[in-house]
């Protein structure tokens, strides 16, 4: 019986990742699911959902000689997920502001708070090593509305850090 | 009235160009309320065209007044047949999806603000100014009567919204 099954491949970055992994799940008869993939840090990281006949272990050892070429480290967890279970977003996050510990804490804690769900989050530090920038986009589902986000935001917006916080309207026609 | 069946991607279908409408009779007004009655049958649809339903005229429905925060600063329910935009202004991304493309939503850039040229199932010619969400519904249903989809238009999810406006007479400062 095919089972889906969560991919998490973590390595340095060198051209060739993406290429040679999703080659060698396609020759050994995978099908792949959604995915999200990006260069953090020198490094790359793959999430990808793959769905196969054989367990967890078999896609291990299938994998493993890529992997073991490209240095990479792999984790392959059984899940209970499926393909067509998109929420959608309703609220979007704009955090920037010079780099310092704890944004991520702070923003994320407030929004917690507010009842608003993280379906997607990205950061970058952009600036240079003496001045770094933190930029975060955060996309969600605010549970108890717009408004509780942006008064649980406000405490924290009033300090160093820029907070933008705007509604996402989807058009479906 | 009848609710009909959507067409939904890959349907080669939905790549035809729809030709104009010539005749404004009943049956063209019998076909705009089978349109209606199946926009309204499905989840929450801002807007309807008819080639979603496998019939290639020029006819598509917009009603953005029931959605969210848009109470205002709309034309409330328009059946446009034979739509032109005849000026449009500025750029915006949105987040968009389909009746045609189920279980997926995407950032589109639509034009901010547009002047259209259409006729009524009676074959009065109207012009209509309007801006934001109800010109991106009018702008995603006419991209029917050629043949697109949002697909077709999809920018990143990613990068390209640090600021959700961009208008074309302001570029980035920088």
């Amino acid at each position: 019986m095919n089972h889906w099954y969560m991919l998490t491949l973590v390595g340095a970055d060198r051209p060739g990742i993406v290429a040679k992994v999703t080659a060698a799940l396609y020759d050994g008869g995978c099908n792949l699911g959604e995915a999200s993939m990006m260069r953090l840090g020198g490094n790359f990281a793959v999430m990808l959902m793959v769905q196969s006949r054989d367990g967890a272990r078999a896609l291990g050892s299938l994998l493993e000689p890529v992997a073991d070429s490209l240095g990479l480290h792999m984790h392959v967890d059984a899940i209970e997920g499926r393909l067509h279970q998109h929420a959608i977003p309703d609220v979007r996050v704009t955090v920037f502001g010079a780099d310092r510990a704890g944004i991520v804490a702070q923003v994320t804690g407030a929004l917690a708070e507010a009842g608003f769900d993280i379906l997607d989050l990205d950061s970058d530090v952009a600036g240079s090593a003496d001045q770094p920038v933190y930029v975060m986009h955060i996309e969600g589902r605010a549970r108890e509305g717009i408004d509780a986000v942006r008064s649980a935001l406000a405490a924290v917006s009033r300090e160093d850090i820029e907070v933008e916080v705007q509604p996402i309207e989807t058009m479906i026609g | 009235m009848a609710v009909l069946d959507i067409l939904t991607y890959p349907d080669p279908c939905l790549k035809q160009v729809s030709a104009p409408v010539e005749r404004f009779d009943d049956g063209l007004r019998r076909r705009v309320a089978d349109l209606e009655e199946t926009r309204l049958s499905g989840p929450a649809a801002v807007g309807i065209a008819a080639p979603q339903v496998g019939w290639f005229q020029r006819v598509v429905i917009v009603d953005v007044s029931g959605a969210r925060r848009r109470k205002n600063q709309n034309h409330g329910h328009m059946v446009l047949v034979n739509p032109e935009i005849v000026e449009w202004e500025g750029y915006a991304v949105g987040r968009e999806g389909c009746l045609s493309v189920p279980d997926y939503t995407g950032n589109v850039i639509r034009a901010e603000r547009i002047r259209l040229e259409a006729q009524t199932p009676e074959g009065e010619r109207r012009f209509y100014d309007m801006t934001g969400f109800e010109a991106r519904a009018v702008q995603h249903e006419m991209d029917h009567l050629d043949g697109l989809l949002f697909l077709d238009r999809l920018v990143s999810r990613r990068n390209d919204l640090f600021r959700r406006k961009v208008y074309q007479s302001e570029p980035p400062k920088g």
